[in-house]
């Protein structure tokens, strides 16, 4: 057993071990590594579209992994404040926002908008005085909002589970001290969730930096980075597109040690 | 008194607010509008026409392929998953040292968080030309094609969804109560009988929310097929792609994207009868 576990672990991370050797190969073949080199990295960050994509992915992914750390901290605090009924259907909808696939978020987001723009276009041009009205499209907007759904249900869910397991107690004692609900949240409450919503953040932001299908379908003509290096892939395999993977796989792992790192602090040890 | 009653509402409210109306906007609205353009037409210019019809929906078959290879791969997949996962849990719940097991686990969900799509790229370049087909010739085997097979296709699967296989399974051993195993062997029962009768069955609530979980998702998929399968092995994710960003037929689409939400719905209460018969569902926290 123990042989067959090993076996598997090599199996999750061989694969991304070669791509990460094959990065600094100095030669062009993926059969043979001809000597250590950096000079792919150098190709790949003189690219300019490479760069843009990235900016635009960093910027985007940042943004709705912000936006749904508060609006998803809010949920959790808000639905422990309503009825049984008003709950199953928020859990409901969060629920299907996780697990309904990013290729029908994508799909239907694209729908929606396009009917969207169709009407309010129109109208923001019959009222607007001069001749260049702004214009609605799809773009950094409709990207930010398509992951942060996904994001929002995530860090709710997250932030949820620990609020359940708050020590309620504590709670009390604060408000039989005549502390006010505000300063209760702020000093009891919040310091105790906190690290649920730093996970939920992080996890959210390489979410979002990561998500290839939702981007497609709601990019406009906004590139991010997984689109970029989606088209690259097609377009044949180079070692430039190994360092990009190799810096993009660094970046998500030290993320999620983070996000873990925070979620174990204050957990008492299982 | 009234006051108050009436400002802890408006808190609540307040808090509720942004992500209600996100939900609201950005996924109940946008399921109503495929819904309607599934029974629309499709525009001469493509994009839709507004109509009444279940045409769409009649033409179904016309992705029948589509269909047919993701609702075949899609379950031998999370089976494969399935099969590779259960031991792996079981080893970490139940025989690995305490004080590798946090890392151990930790090194199972650090994957599910890094890009598939770059984890994917990775097998491409594995089992690309140069990969090793260009090693196996060395050893006298020529002309061996392992990409843009049903068979690269299913090593992807296993590939990009095993750590979402592993955790549920893992979280259901782990809680599994070590005495009844002690007293299953008391009583004389064998190991394997202790195995079949007390830790399979008292883990398959788990089991079953990977399954349902891993499935759900590869119906979905779109990136395995698209790079492992080249244009060979196409699933219904590739028809929703060709059908909205290349023939742009919407209404045609939409009825599609409909049917695998049905279909995914389906799974899921199928998946929900079964744990629950089992005693009861169990929460699955994916970090």
């Amino acid at each position: 057993m123990r042989a067959f576990v090993v076996a598997v672990f090599a199996f999750l991370y061989l694969p991304i071990a070669l791509v990460v050797l094959f990065s600094f190969n100095a030669g062009h073949h993926a059969s043979e590594f001809t000597g250590f080199s950096v000079q792919w990295y150098g190709k790949a960050l003189s690219n300019p579209f490479l760069v843009e994509a990235l900016k635009n992915s960093l910027f985007i992914a940042s943004t709705s992994a912000l936006l749904a750390a508060f609006c998803g901290t809010a949920a959790a605090l808000g639905l422990q404040r309503v009825g049984a009924r008003t709950r199953a259907l928020f859990d409901a909808l969060l629920g299907a926002a996780i697990v309904v696939p990013g290729v029908v978020i994508g799909i239907s987001t694209l729908v929606a908008l396009v009917q969207l723009f169709a009407v309010v276009n129109p109208f923001l041009a019959s009222l607007w005085p001069t001749d260049q009205p702004p214009k609605l499209s799809l773009g950094y907007g409709s990207i930010i909002a398509a992951h942060g759904l996904f994001s929002m249900a995530l860090v709710t869910m997250i932030v949820g589970t620990r609020l359940s397991s708050l020590d309620r107690n504590l709670v009390e004692a604060s408000s039989d001290l005549y502390a006010t609900p505000l300063t209760t949240f702020r000093s009891i409450v919040l310091p105790q969730i906190m690290p649920a919503v730093i996970a939920g953040f992080l996890l959210a932001f390489t979410f979002s930096f990561d998500d290839f299908i939702i981007a497609f379908f709601v990019a406009g003509a906004q590139t991010t980075l997984p689109i970029y290096v989606f088209a690259s892939i097609r377009r044949g395999v180079t070692p430039e597109i190994n360092a990009i993977a190799t810096i993009v796989l660094c970046a998500s792992v030290l993320l999620v040690l983070l996000a873990q790192w925070q979620l174990g602090r204050r957990k008492p040890s299982p | 008194m009234r006051r108050s009653f009436f400002r802890k509402n408006l808190v609540t409210a307040l808090l509720l607010a942004p992500a209600a109306l996100w939900l609201v906007v950005f996924l109940v609205l946008p399921f109503v509008a495929i819904a309607i353009f599934s029974v629309g037409e499709r525009a001469p210019e493509g994009g839709y026409q507004a109509a009444l019809t279940f045409a769409q929906y009649a033409n179904l078959p016309a992705r029948a392929t589509a269909f047919w290879n993701t609702m075949v791969l899609a379950p031998i997949g999370a089976l494969a998953c399935l099969l590779v996962a259960y031991p792996v849990a079981y080893y970490l719940a139940l025989r690995a040292p305490d004080r590798w097991r946090l890392i151990l686990l930790a090194m199972i969900v650090i994957p599910f968080w890094t890009s598939l799509l770059m984890r994917t790229y990775a097998w491409m370049y594995i089992l690309g030309g140069r990969g090793i087909p260009a090693l196996l010739t060395y050893v006298g085997i020529e002309d061996l094609r392992l990409i843009n097979t049903p068979g690269a296709v299913l090593l992807g699967i296993v590939y990009g969804y095993l750590p979402l296989m592993i955790l549920p399974i893992y979280v259901s051993l782990e809680r599994l109560d070590r005495r009844l195993l002690e007293a299953s062997a008391d009583l004389g029962a064998t190991p394997l009988s202790t195995f079949l009768g007390v830790t399979l069955r008292l883990s398959l609530p788990g089991v079953m929310t990977g399954f349902s979980l891993v499935m759900i998702l590869l119906l979905g998929e779109y990136l395995i097929p698209t790079l492992l399968g080249g244009g060979k092995v196409f699933f219904i994710g590739n028809a929703l792609v060709d059908l909205f960003l290349q023939s742009r037929n919407w209404p045609f689409g939409s009825a599609i994207a409909i049917t695998l939400v049905l279909v995914s719905v389906v799974v899921l209460i199928i998946a929900n009868r079964i744990s629950t018969r089992l005693s009861g569902a169990r929460r699955v926290d994916l970090i």
